[in-house]
């Protein structure tokens, strides 16, 4: 199978950007190479990171004892809410893109996205969202503080009655992230289906594409639910309409659907890269091929479909009909089918191989072993019995904070390192990457796990003070926690020290398969520019004698040459 | 060569017998771990915390199965598979195995089957939630005719921005829920304001109070003990202080309590969060916006803050 489908003439525009490309203010310009905005993406992220991770070491603070001390609970309102929104949408959503950005070009081999000046258009209206997101905590009243969820009648309560609000700048916020996530996601998918390399049929991808592609597609399909919705909770909130209002015959439980429609598929809009991360890293650092390829891939479609029909979990006890609670129970077990595919795959892949623990191999597997512990908890979560006991409990956010974090974070950081090198051109320190790792794997553990047990003694999640029975789970969550903050000392010395006076890093130090090694470390502008390589097998032939592209050894000389 | 077989032999009769002891010794620690998994969870005080311990012994054990299984595998390639320092080979070329990919389809499929037919049949069993009817909000709280029959009821359960106030058939309004122990009592669960929600973790049982809907819901407390109940539905500023005592006692102490109660005056009954906002409007209102408490419900039975609680 030969898919042809690349326009050469793509490679004849002008660089967007005349002036060198060590030139530091590109970061800062509205640029439309896709690899100076991936970096865009990452550092801005990492940023709100550092802000969510301190709101949540805040949070932890107050829960280290029982009663609410530390703040007012009004204040401890605002500051989760804070907290779980810059998280998902100021660090996940915007380091996956800046991630995909980075990646997607190199990896299928065209010179940049389909739609550059839409694609800085996506990373721009960022900091707009961000700086609307961060100002409202000085509106008077305070930020958004009915959760993440922002679940009507108490986000539209609006105690102070004034027109700008804390929870008004919130939807604002959150509609311009929701664009933005649009306009990133016609991107991508265009970009996959239309540029990619001579050769390059859809079974020849790197797994990351293909969940990219499965995401980007999730994205198109639901965020406009969400969008949707949260348009209407602003017509409701500043003009008093009803959609959801009860007053004027409104239903609150119908923004419920609205949200989770989208919100539920939004985590696997995040995990499904990460899980195309560990695909691309589980090989190359265990020098096997990629075990079922095809399994794996065609895995990823398995969740991106079965993802858009269990939203409903969220809802059991919300006075759902049984047919409805055991049907949705039904899709939601379901999604363990493909996703134990790819996860069996990886341990498969592992089997036999000449493992090297570097870095980034380290946090896949850390970030795997979470993961196969944060999906058995999500199994007990989908059974509706178990489900209407810790639904809304800490075993939910247990659950959730080993999956977005302990998984989904666990997998940047992988990327992050693995990258790091052919987008920088620098190496970094193996041995601060190695205590980054620990001190993050000790300090995520610390602080989750026993949060397991508050939850299945019945301690509600977003509370400002509980009875003293959870205390103890409560004191080594927030040890935990504060360890994560020290765990971003190393990360950021790392990546700092080493992209200012790290040594050069070859074009390929992995020795890895794959069209981006292929390519000098940091890769010319337009990528492989005129000599777009004709792919002939998919990137995981390790050890299999199989070419990968056609004339390789061209292609490796000429990553070689200083440019 | 025929050493070589014999050693192979040998070499394949030895992994068989790792194979079996480690697939033995996960399949008793799985169950150990789901005879476990009952210490970590509430008393059991109603009908359905049996049940739903019981599901949840069930998926920890086969839980536990598969992630030893995973991570035990795992282990044992990060002790075994290690490429020596410098050695950049690559290991054995496996591409894939069709056997192994669709057994590994298969199985979790059918074990997914087995946990969703396993509740579902606890979902019928139990039948905790009735109907649903949506009223005017603000008008009078419809009459709801339940179909499944019960022992003891309609209680009132209202909910508010942050007290609970019960309300039962004979017109006592009380701070804390009294309950017959074995007996089905019925609720119309009401919310007065924003979205709450019913939650008593030792009868494992939750159900959202809808504004603009009356919920009926049934349930059997089967231990004599004071429990607690915690809103779980995120409802606002002092969301953590709505919580309250539920009194499971024998029928005759109830019906003593009822009949006793039915002669106090009403008075003002719990409300903490009231008491912190007057606290916070005392120290000059700090902190960031939030609606008036609902004011102190008026109630036979107070009840106590200060009551020790079994769980």
């Amino acid at each position: 199978m030969t898919i042809v489908n690349y326009d050469p003439r793509l490679v004849k525009t002008k660089n967007p950007y005349p002036k060198g490309p060590n030139d530091w203010k590109r970061f800062f310009s509205f640029n439309t190479d896709a690899k100076v905005i991936g970096i865009q993406y990452i550092v801005t992220a990492l940023f709100f990171l550092l802000i969510g991770g301190l709101l949540g070491m805040l949070i932890r603070g107050e829960l280290i004892t029982p009663p609410s001390d530390l703040f007012d609970p009004t204040v401890y309102n605002g500051l989760y809410t804070m907290h779980g929104t810059i998280m998902l949408f100021l660090f996940l959503f915007p380091i996956l893109s800046g991630l995909t950005n980075l990646l997607v070009p190199p990896m299928i081999g065209a010179p940049d996205m389909a739609f550059p000046k839409l694609n800085a258009l996506a990373f721009w209206l960022v900091p707009v969202f961000s700086i609307i997101l961060l100002l409202s905590f000085f509106v008077p009243g305070g930020p958004a503080s009915s959760g993440w969820w922002s679940y009507p009648p108490i986000s539209i309560q609006n105690p102070l009655g004034k027109v700008l609000n804390g929870e008004m700048l919130w939807i604002i916020a959150i509609s311009l992230s929701g664009i933005s996530s649009i306009i990133g996601a016609v991107n991508f998918v265009t970009t996959i289906i239309r540029m990619r390399a001579p050769g390059m049929g859809f079974f020849k991808m790197p797994i990351f594409i293909w969940t990219v592609l499965a995401a980007q597609l999730l994205q198109l399909l639901g965020l406009p639910a969400l969008t949707g919705g949260a348009i209407m909770l602003f017509f409701d909130l500043t003009f008093g309409t009803s959609f959801f209002r009860v007053e004027g015959g409104g239903d609150p439980v119908l923004f419920q659907h609205f949200f989770w429609f989208y919100s539920h598929p939004a985590v696997y809009v995040m995990v499904l890269p990460v899980f195309g991360i560990f695909s691309e890293l589980f090989p190359v650092y265990s020098r096997k091929p990629l075990f079922g390829y095809k399994f794996v891939a065609v895995a990823s479609f398995g969740i991106t479909i079965l993802s858009l029909v269990v939203w409903v979990h969220h809802m059991f006890y919300t006075g759902t009909p049984m047919w409805m609670r055991n049907l949705f129970m039904f899709t939601t077990m379901l999604i363990a089918v493909p996703t134990g595919v790819k996860v069996f795959a990886w341990i498969a892949t592992l089997w036999g191989g000449n493992i090297r623990l570097s870095t980034p191999m380290l946090f896949c597997l850390g970030g795997l072993f979470n993961f196969i512990f944060g999906g058995i908890t999500g199994v007990m979560l989908a059974t509706v019995p178990v489900d209407i006991h810790v639904g809304n409990t800490y075993f939910v956010v247990a659950h959730f904070h080993y999956i977005i974090f302990n998984t989904i974070a666990f997998g940047i950081f992988a990327a992050i390192y693995h990258w790091f090198p052919k987008f920088t051109g620098k190496m970094f320190y193996e041995g601060l990457g190695k205590v980054h790792f620990a001190l993050t794997f000790i300090g995520a553990t610390l602080n989750w796990l026993p949060l397991h047990w508050a939850g299945l003694l019945g301690m509600p999640r977003r509370v400002a003070s509980y009875d003293p029975e959870f205390a103890i789970w409560n004191v080594l969550a927030s040890v935990g926690a504060f360890i994560l903050g020290v765990a971003s000392i190393p990360f950021i010395l790392n990546m700092v020290s080493s992209w200012v006076r790290g040594k050069p890093a070859p074009p390929n130090p992995w020795k890895a398969i794959g069209l981006e090694w292929l390519l000098p470390s940091p890769p010319p502008h337009e990528n492989f520019e005129e000599d777009i390589p004709t792919v002939l097998n998919e990137p995981y032939c390790y050890g299999l004698n199989k070419p990968f592209v056609e004339d390789e050894q061209f292609y490796i000389e000429k990553s070689l040459i200083k440019h | 060569m025929n050493t070589k077989i014999r050693r192979l032999k040998k070499k394949n009769f030895s992994n068989t017998f790792i194979i079996i002891f480690a697939v033995v010794l996960n399949i008793v620690v799985s169950l150990l771990m789901g005879h476990w998994s009952y210490s970590w969870l509430p008393i059991q005080a109603s009908e359905a915390a049996h049940y739903v311990d019981n599901l949840f012994a069930f998926e920890t054990s086969i839980g536990t199965f598969i992630f030893l299984g995973c991570t035990g595998t795992m282990a044992w390639i990060l002790v075994f598979n290690r490429a020596p320092k410098y050695d950049e080979s690559n290991g054995e070329p496996l591409e894939g195995n069709l056997k192994l990919e669709i057994i590994w389809t298969i199985v979790p499929l059918i074990l997914v089957l087995a946990i969703s037919t396993y509740s579902t049949r606890v979902n019928y069993k139990l039948e905790n939630l009735g109907s649903k009817i949506k009223y005017d909000f603000g008008a009078e709280v419809p009459f709801v005719e339940e179909k499944k029959v019960f022992d003891y009821g309609p209680i009132d359960v209202i909910s508010r921005q942050w007290n609970w106030e019960f309300v039962y058939p004979n017109g006592i309004h009380s701070s804390e829920l009294h309950l017959p122990i074995n007996k089905r009592s019925n609720f119309r669960l009401i919310t007065e304001d924003v979205i709450h929600s019913f939650y008593v973790p030792a009868f494992r049982l939750k159900q959202d109070i809808i504004p603009g809907s009356v919920i009926t819901y049934s349930l059997t407390p089967t231990k004599e003990g004071v429990f607690r109940l915690r809103d779980a539905m995120f409802s606002g500023a002092y969301f953590s202080q709505n919580q309250t005592n539920v009194i499971v006692e024998p029928e005759d102490v109830f019906n003593k309590w009822i009949k006793e109660t039915v002669k106090k005056e009403p008075q003002n009954g719990l409300n903490p969060a009231g008491r912190l906002y007057e606290k916070r409007l005392k120290n000059g209102n700090r902190g960031w916006a939030t609606v008036k408490p609902a004011p102190d419900p008026k109630v036979n039975e107070v009840g106590s803050e200060a009551r020790p609680h079994d769980s």
